[in-house]
């Protein structure tokens, strides 16, 4: 009896360490949980339109990933939208720096690509102030269209 | 006698909201003995053991062959529209969101789910159940808690095995067979997949499981009230219907969890 209790013992072992396994692998590699706590700062920029952001979307800067989208919001006296941007810690961003909001391919997400400036560094909670906003191919197309008609 | 439809369809209707209203009440109670004391570990384990780790190596080659079955069918359609790079994303998705927590309740309703129907129902045929209550034990904290607990505990990390190997499956088909690069098989993954979907998939594996074991464990327990259901034909019969109706319940909550996160 006790020679079996140890084999559904051992068995339920075996098959909580497989389950979480494979959680911790979701959760890890799928789910990009930052275990080990990659530490970022927040600087914020305003596009005159962020359409088609989304908070999580991917900034780039060279082609390689330095941080994600932390949050959009709308800001009624302006009417511009103010995008706060979570960069790595290790990323320093310079003040004269541009953030444009781009296409990954022509259906892909959005995602914020960092053209690197000179000058001093950007500290927390700072603000970029050069911004272009994500493009619209059919706003660009009826431009041209409707502008040689006339 | 002009009125017999009306009876009949009456008569289906009061039975049909009677045997809903004993399934809720059935399930209000289960829950109620799951969180009150006093908890009993070795019922549990007993049952992880008996749903979840004698189903690991059938849920593993299942999800073997639907992650590289997944791979082989969205390769060819990407071929045609020369994404190929898109690979890695579709087959994640397609099994974080749906694939992994519906096919292994599917396969628990079939292994472990009608196995305890059957076990409930001959208990109630055999009267042991009266017998429980007899002895002042509680038939739903003896019989139906532990079953709740295991089920519940381990449809989503059967879910999250299946994923894991549907992945490497896909990986597999498309990466060895095919030739798609891994990098891009994983990264497309990687960046496709987040926390919303693995989120679903969670809720989803939860749900399915709650459906699964209730369905298993109410249609055996109530078999004695069923007019139709006799003997052993009457435990061949409630577990069919139990296999029918969780299996059908699955796929509507599927849809309904489906709409209400999408």
């Amino acid at each position: 009896m006790a020679d079996k209790q140890t084999k559904i013992e051992i068995a339920v072992g075996f098959f909580m360490i497989v389950g979480l396994a494979s959680i911790s692998y979701i959760a890890i590699q799928l789910g990009d949980l930052q275990v080990l706590g990659q530490k970022s700062y927040i600087i914020n920029a305003r596009f005159t339109s962020s359409s088609g952001l989304r908070s999580g979307a991917f900034i780039e800067a060279a082609g390689v990933r330095v941080g994600t989208v932390d949050s959009i919001v709308f800001d009624p006296e302006e009417y511009q939208s103010i995008v706060y941007l979570a960069i790595d810690e290790d990323v320093p961003i310079h003040e004269d720096a541009v953030a444009s909001i781009r296409t990954a391919g022509i259906i892909g997400d959005k995602f914020i690509k960092i053209t690197p400036g000179g000058g001093e560094y950007l500290q927390p909670g700072e603000e970029i102030f050069e911004t272009e906003p994500s493009i619209n191919l059919e706003e660009l197309i009826s431009k041209y269209i409707f502008e040689t008609e006339k | 006698m002009t009125f017999t439809p009306f009876t009949n369809t009456g008569l289906h209707i009061i039975n049909l909201m009677e045997r809903l209203g004993r399934a809720g009440i059935f399930l209000c109670t289960s829950c109620l003995r799951i969180i009150t004391p006093p908890y009993k570990l070795s019922p549990i384990i007993k049952q992880i053991h008996f749903i979840g780790a004698r189903s690991l190596f059938l849920i593993i080659i299942s999800g073997l062959f639907i992650g590289m079955v997944v791979a082989l069918q969205f390769y060819d359609a990407l071929v045609r529209l020369g994404s190929v790079a898109m690979l890695g994303a579709a087959v994640g998705l397609v099994l974080v969101r749906e694939l992994g927590p519906l096919l292994t309740a599917l396969v628990i309703i079939g292994r472990a789910g009608s196995s305890i129907c059957a076990e409930i129902a001959i208990m109630r045929n055999e009267n042991q159940i009266d017998a429980l209550d007899c002895m002042a034990i509680d038939p739903y904290r003896y019989i139906i808690v532990p079953r709740f607990i295991g089920a519940i505990i381990c449809i989503p990390i059967l879910s999250c095995v299946f994923i894991v190997v549907g992945i490497f499956g896909g990986y597999f088909v498309g990466c060895v067979l095919f030739g798609v690069s891994p990098g891009s098989y994983f990264g497309g993954m990687f960046d496709a997949v987040l926390w919303r979907d693995i989120l679903m998939s969670v809720i989803k594996a939860m749900a399915f499981a709650t459906i699964t074991i209730w369905v298993a464990t109410v249609k055996g327990f109530y078999l004695h009230l069923d007019p139709t259901a006799f003997g052993s034909e009457g435990v061949s019969k409630v577990t069919t219907q139990a296999v029918v109706v969780s299996s059908v319940s699955v796929f509507f909550a599927d849809y309904i969890i489906s709409s209400i996160i999408l």
